[in-house]
Parts: C-alpha cells; structure tokens; sequence
C-alpha cells in the first residue's frame, strides 16, 4: 500500500509528536522521498485509516495495538534519528 | 491615509493575525514555497480562532458552572489547575502582548543561547505560548503595557526558556546517558528538585528492575484522564450541593446553573447526567482548544528551530517531557500515582489551613498535570536514587503543585481568574515571583528588573572565567 500520509502521535499531541514530525521531515528529504503528508496529533485520532503510517514512542505501543504491524513504526527513542531512519526506509522499501 | 493606518494597527492588535504573521515570518526566512506559506500561515490563524472557541465552551459549558457549584457546595473556592483553561480565558483579553512576547520571547532565547553558557533552544511551544501569556498577565498587573510590557515579558521568557532546560539537565543527562538534547517543559524547576530529592538515596535499586503493572498507561490520553477526573470532581461537589438543597435554591443567584436547575429548559436534566456530561464537556473543550495550539505551534516550531540552530553553533534543542518516559516506564507510573497522592494530601492541608488559619484557594488535583510532571519527577528521582528516589521526589513535587498554585492564586483573582489556574511548576514560581514583584515596584523598576534578570547569564559569561575544557556551562 502507498504511503501518502504519515500522523505522529503523542498524550496531547503537541510537543513530542511535533518533534518527531520534524524528524520525519528532514529524513524522507534525506531518503528522497516527496509528496508525503506528514501530521501530529494526540492518540485519541490513532484510528485505521486515518494515516497510511503511524509513528509512536514504544510507552504508548498499548494505543496502536488496533493498527496492523506493516502501518506502524514504533520508535525506542523518540528522538533518534538513526533508528527511526532505519524504520521508515524498511516501511518505504516495502511498498 | 487615516483609513491605512487604522488598517494596520488592527491587523497587529488582532491576536490571530499577529501569530499568523509570526509563523509567516518563520516560513519565509525558512524560504519554504509560497503555497506552504499560504497554508502554514492561514493554518496558524485558524488555529488561533479554533482556540478562542474552544476558550468560549469549556467556560459556557463546564467551567463557570463547576466555580459556581463548588461555591455552594463548600462556600470556598475550587479551583482546577490546567493550563488550556486558563490560557484560553486570558487570551481573550491579553492575546495581542501574548503573541509579541511569544515571538520577542524566542529571539532572546536565540540570543542567551548564542551569548551565554546556556545553549538550550526551547522547541515546547506551546508551553512558550502559555508562558508568555502568563507573563503578559503579571506584568500587566504591575501596570505596564505596550512595548515595556513586551520587553518584560520577553526578557523573562527568554530567561526561563534558557534556564529550566539547564537547571533539568543535571540529573537528565542521566536519564538519557547524552547531554545532547535537554527537556524543555516548565515544570524544569520542579524536576530539577525531584532530582535532589532522590540524590540522598544513590545507588538505591532502580524503579525498572521491579515488576509493576502498566495498565494506568491509558491515562496518557488527555481526553480520557480529563474526563475521568472532571466527571470524579464534577459528581462529588454537585452531589454535596445537592445534598445542601441546589436544587431548590432561588435561580437567579447563579448565572451558569440554567441546565441543572432546569430553567428555561424543556426538558428535566437529572443532576448526575448533568455533572457526568459536565465533566465530559470540559474534556471536549480542552480538547478543541488543544486542535487550535497545536495548529498554533505546529508551524512557528520547526521554523524556531531551523532559525536556532543555523544562528547557535552547538545549540541543544530542549524537548518536551514525554521524551523521557522512554528510559524508565516503570517509574512513569509510580511517579504519577506518588505524585498525584501528593496532590490529595496537598489538598487537605490546604483544607485545614482554609478553614483553621486564613482563606485560601483549594487546587484540585488534576490527573493531567500529576500524569505528565508527576512522572517525570518520578524518572528524575529514580535517576538519582532508584525507587526511593522516584516515589519522594514525585511526592514533593505532587505537594508543590497544589502548595504553588494556591500562593500564585491571589495573583490571578486580582484579574478575575478564579476557576482555573495554571497548574506546571515554573508557571507557578514564576507568577509567584514576578506578580507580587509587580506589585511591589510597579511600572518602569519591575521592567528593569527583568532586562537585569535576562543579561545577568550573558554578563556571567563575558566576566566569569572559562571553566577548563570539556566542564563548559552545565556540561
């Protein structure tokens, strides 16, 4: 399935989300990726298709539980680059 | 030309516009395309007016009749300590100095990183944006307004924006094991002191070598803790003022209890219904207010960022708290429920002094703030001190943000806040401080004051000498 649309999320859906929002960003630019809409927003809109992908930290895996492994990435660091380039290039080469 | 000019100075006195011009600003120097500017910008401003609206039915809807209920049920003050609610109330009448000390507020943080030994960049925003709406309020009482008042504001955010991410990254860089990136959240000073409080026990077993259910973790939805702790609060105080004969009252001595007296409805509301579906509604409210502030920040932070980090070599961007859950999700957990016990033995103190020493107001213990700073004080006390460390420091900190609040309290009411109150550390201490001071020295001293405050770290810095290599600042 396409990805079009990547939503981050996090408890009230405003600092952390947006954090990894901006990292997202600068990585599908660094994987020559374009086109892709990327959101934040808090878990109560984690909901099937609402995105193509979600990206979550791992203390809040309880909340994608309804979402299938391929639409998920869940990150140990929220903040590491590296490893949530790593996720997203597996997702984006699988498609 | 009198038409032009009175053009200009409404767009830059009406709030939603001013924020959008700032994230315009932001998106230009960004040098982004015109359509992501188009839509950036108009998204900002809708953001601003979903805000204003949300603002309108958490207090029509749920709020001004909690104050009121609790008014009659208890004849004291209740008061729920969350910052959307309060923000939302002062924008109204303070958003134009918000927006201008919010932007003016950034630059200084770019400026103290880039000249003092502080090189924190808070990417928070919208703890930015309650922060400087906060001191837009206690300046204004200390009657300055216009560009004074922004200056104030701008050096005090600024200030703030540099030094809770320094004063946290004592015992965060341990938490996280890198000292490059720093937790930007103004609760900092209150898990700076959760981090002394474990320190006594270093070395203590740590709060992840023990097993312990992770079931709370549904309470990290806002929507979800919000309306459990509403429709909790909103039961027991319309109970006990139905108990004391509500119901019967004579109307027209309250102006929101029009659904639960059944005036001028057409049809009966039973009370419950009526305090559960209250409880839910103020949910909803902080819920449309939070859509508007991330449309808010969603767009001024990454171009903060990028601006920051092109200007500051070597600057540490502060994050929000979340990121340190991570590392200790056990003491995630403990760390709330310590603090949020902190928060109900606070308020019973507060209860014995209100009815045995003098008046004050009663903060109730809000799952939100107990959840997201509660746990990280939990993960700054197990940092240094294991569980013992978690569960005192949380405990602290639960007692300090409700002690906090109910001092900061008589600030805001010389302003007619009285239902709502923020409810984060710094907020409080800040408000504390910086409100009483304007009362104190009021107009130009309390403004110079502040421009002191802000060059103090970049005077320190000039003056001080260096520390040998590698001990550089909170290295």
């Amino acid at each position: 399935m396409a990805i079009n649309k990547i939503m981050c999320a996090c408890g009230s859906g405003l600092g952390s989300s947006l954090m990894v929002q901006m990292n997202i960003d600068d990585v599908l630019t660094e994987l020559g990726v374009s086109g892709v809409q990327v959101e934040h927003s808090t878990i109560s809109d984690v909901q099937p298709g609402a995105a193509d992908l979600f990206v979550i930290g791992r203390d809040l895996e309880a909340f994608v539980n309804g979402i299938p492994d391929e639409q998920k990435v869940v990150l140990v660091n929220i903040v590491d680059k590296d490893e949530l380039r790593g996720k997203l290039k597996e997702k984006f080469d699988a498609q | 030309m009198d038409a032009v000019l009175d053009f200009i100075v409404n767009i830059l006195s009406t709030p939603a516009i001013l924020v959008g011009l700032l994230s315009l600003l932001g998106l230009v120097l960004q040098k982004k395309p015109v359509e992501d500017v188009v839509s950036g910008t108009i998204k900002t401003i809708v953001g601003f007016l979903v805000l204003s609206a949300g603002a309108a039915f958490l207090q029509s809807g749920s709020l001004l009749a909690f104050g009121e209920v609790f008014n009659y049920a208890f004849n004291m003050q209740g008061v729920v300590p969350n910052n959307e609610a309060v923000v939302s109330m002062a924008l109204s009448d303070f958003g134009q100095a918000s927006a201008v000390i919010m932007c003016l507020g950034m630059v200084l943080n770019i400026v103290l990183a880039r000249f003092s030994r502080l090189p924190y960049i808070f990417l928070t925003g919208h703890h930015t944006l309650y922060m400087a709406c906060m001191l837009a309020v206690v300046f204004s009482i200390g009657g300055l307004t216009g560009w004074p008042l922004y200056i104030a504001g701008a050096c005090v955010l600024g200030l703030i924006m540099a030094v809770s991410p320094a004063l946290c990254q004592f015992t965060f860089k341990k938490v996280t094991k890198t000292d490059s990136i720093a937790l930007g959240h103004f609760g900092g000073i209150g898990y700076f002191i959760a981090g002394l409080c474990g320190k006594p026990f270093k070395g203590s077993k740590s709060t992840e070598d023990i097993n312990f259910p992770k079931r709370l973790v549904f309470l990290r939805d806002t929507v979800v803790s919000i309306s459990i702790t509403m429709m909790i609060f909103f039961v027991i105080v319309t109970g006990v003022a139905v108990g004391r004969g509500i119901l019967s009252a004579d109307p027209s001595q309250f102006s929101n209890l029009n659904e639960l007296l059944n005036v001028g409805t057409e049809t009966h509301t039973n009370w419950l219904v009526w305090a559960l579906t209250s409880g839910m509604s103020f949910a909803g409210g902080v819920y449309i207010i939070l859509s508007g502030v991330r449309l808010v920040v969603g767009e001024i932070v990454p171009a903060f960022k990028g601006i920051a980090t092109k200007l500051v070599p070597g600057a540490i961007p502060a994050i929000d708290c979340p990121v340190a859950f991570p590392y200790a999700p056990n003491a995630v957990i403990i760390g709330f429920l310590v603090s949020f016990v902190g928060g109900i033995v606070g308020l019973a103190i507060l209860g014995v002094i209100n009815a045995a020493i003098v008046p004050v107001a009663l903060i109730l213990p809000g799952v939100v703030p107990h959840f997201f700073c509660g746990a990280t004080a939990g993960v700054f006390g197990n940092a240094e001190g294991g569980l013992k460390g978690c569960m005192l420091g949380a405990f602290v900190h639960g007692l300090l943000i409700t002690f906090l609040p109910a001092i900061c309290m008589p600030v805001f009411t010389q302003l007619g806040f009285t239902s709502a109150t923020f409810s984060d550390f710094d907020f409080s201490i800040l408000g504390i401080c910086f409100g009483n001071l304007a009362n104190i020295i009021p107009g130009w001293p309390i403004l110079v004051v502040t421009v002191a405050c802000f060059l103090a770290p970049i005077v320190y810095a000039l003056v001080a000498p260096k520390k040998p290599a590698g001990g550089e600042t909170a290295n």
